[in-house]
């Protein structure tokens, strides 16, 4: 059966999630970057969205205005990006915010790991590339701020419904998925790179 | 410039290749993701891989980008010497990408430097990045356009080895560069490798690697030979689809080289994402042309 995560999300609803978890997730997913971080951690400027109990999109969509409705936007793509990049501000932007849930792809750090034990968060993957799947998952655009920062930077207020799959990849417990494929990665390399050195011996 | 009356025809065929670029990918890079499917076991792996199809075919049948970043855009010229239009190709790629831009749309992903703002028609200074090849007595003109996303042009890198550091060092890097950044970058990757003399040379050729067909081989038999060791060495540590483990790691490994100085070996290495979108588009003189890339495309 889906799991499925709604918001307003409770610390409760994620107690049980273990890294490798696929869940869904309905209700706000509303996305920020780069930018969205740095103005609110480096810059101190408040945040023009309440993203308490809330999940957050690393994410710079293809958005299209509506010709009928100015102002009004409609997804055209969007999955997820690089969430790697916002670790440096990522533990301080979840306990600034309460924010529950964060989507994006690839691994994070240390950082990230201690925000969401302390705060009780969790961060999640969308297969990366799959941006048309992620699209037919949004159900309305209900707003954008910030769009001074051109349009993957801005902040993009999406409902979305089912929206997965969403791949736990650090957990509440201080898990962390791609950090422990990443110590098995390591392993492995030494004897096979060392095997394939044994053929290079190509200088005269 | 004055441009002729033929002008509007090429930006308009150049504008129709890059929007479709951003919705289907090579035949190649298909092949090869239906072959590596197959032999995933994992629920993780086939959820992605299952994902991964879907969206493509979503992207193909609603027609949309099938990936959010659709890039800076590069192109990647190899003009005859003759081609009627060669004053004009420059200015006819750059609006190209403004007409593309909205054509397809394609996001907008040229940020000025300094300036920190967003152009907001994929135009810039020295953007579209175009490389160019001059192929002498000939009227006709290959254009490869490549949209890398920002996810796979992360793990980029470039560095000048000591000799004595021979090729073992090649592999060291590349390796290193593949387990940490890599499965960051939406594999399975394409690994395109320059090895010369110089850093910036290095870093040129490891890109024109990417635009070799997935399943070619360099011109060199050791060169051959390292590729394939090192695709089979990538596939054995098993980074799998998306970086959550599988059964291989990497679509291929391409290898291009240039004579290198006596005092250095520079390596140079970029990566493609498994949504490789890459094209391939021969323009005869007459503005007549064939998709060499996607069969049966139209435009």
């Amino acid at each position: 059966m889906k799991k499925i995560l709604t918001t307003p999300i409770q610390d409760a609803d994620l107690e049980s999630l273990n890294i490798g978890d696929i869940v869904y997730l309905s209700g706000y997913l509303i996305t920020g970057r780069d930018d969205v971080h740095q103005r609110l951690i480096k810059q101190h400027r408040p945040l023009p969205v309440d993203l308490a109990g809330k999940a957050i999109f690393h994410a710079g969509p293809i958005m299209r205005e509506i010709a009928a409705q100015p102002g009004r936007y409609e997804v055209i793509s969007v999955g997820p990006t690089t969430s790697m990049r916002m670790e440096k501000y990522e533990r301080e932007f979840i306990a600034a915010t309460g924010l529950k849930v964060i989507v994006g792809k690839g691994g994070m750090g240390p950082n990230t790991v201690e925000g969401c034990k302390k705060y009780k968060a969790i961060h999640t993957v969308f297969p990366g590339g799959c941006a048309v799947l992620a699209a037919q998952c949004v159900e309305e655009v209900e707003r954008v701020e910030w769009l001074d920062l051109g349009m993957p930077e801005a902040m993009w207020v999406m409902r979305v419904k089912e929206f997965g799959p969403l791949i736990v990849s650090i957990d509440t417990h201080g898990g962390n998925l791609f950090e422990q494929n990443k110590a098995i990665f390591n392993q492995k390399k030494g004897p096979i790179v060392d095997e394939i050195c044994t053929h290079l011996d190509f200088l005269d | 410039m004055e441009h002729s009356e033929k002008y509007q025809d090429l930006v308009r065929l150049l504008a129709s290749m890059t929007a479709y670029t951003s919705k289907h990918l090579p035949d190649d890079v298909l092949a090869k993701l239906k072959e590596l499917r197959t032999q995933e076991t994992t629920p993780l792996a086939k959820v992605v891989y299952d994902s991964m199809f879907t969206d493509l075919d979503m992207a193909n049948k609603l027609d949309r980008p099938c990936c959010q970043d659709t890039g800076v855009i590069q192109y990647f010229v190899q003009m005859g010497s003759h081609f009627p239009y060669v004053d004009e190709m420059e200015d006819a790629l750059r609006d190209a990408v403004k007409v593309a831009t909205k054509m397809a749309p394609l996001r907008h992903n040229a940020v000025e430097i300094f300036d920190e703002k967003n152009t907001g028609n994929n135009v810039g200074t020295r953007i579209p990045w175009i490389d160019w090849e001059v192929v002498p007595q000939r009227d006709d003109v290959r254009v490869y356009t490549y949209l890398a996303g920002g996810g796979c042009s992360l793990p980029g890198t470039a560095k000048v080895l000591m000799p004595l550091e021979g090729y073992e060092g090649v592999v060291k890097f590349v390796f290193d560069q593949i387990t940490s950044y890599g499965i960051n970058a939406c594999p399975p990757l394409l690994v395109g490798v320059g090895i010369a003399g110089s850093v910036e040379v290095a870093a040129k050729l490891s890109k024109k690697a990417l635009l070799r067909p997935i399943g070619s081989r360099n011109s060199n038999p050791r060169g051959a030979m390292m590729e394939q060791r090192m695709e089979k060495g990538l596939n054995e540590i098993q980074i799998g689809p998306g970086g959550l483990t599988g059964a291989n790691s990497v679509m291929g490994v391409h290898i291009e080289q240039a004579a290198r100085h006596p005092a250095t070996i520079a390596v140079g290495l970029s990566t493609g994402c498994w949504a490789h979108r890459r094209s391939l588009l021969h323009i005869f003189a007459d503005l007549s042309y064939e998709v060499l890339s996607h069969k049966g495309a139209e435009l």
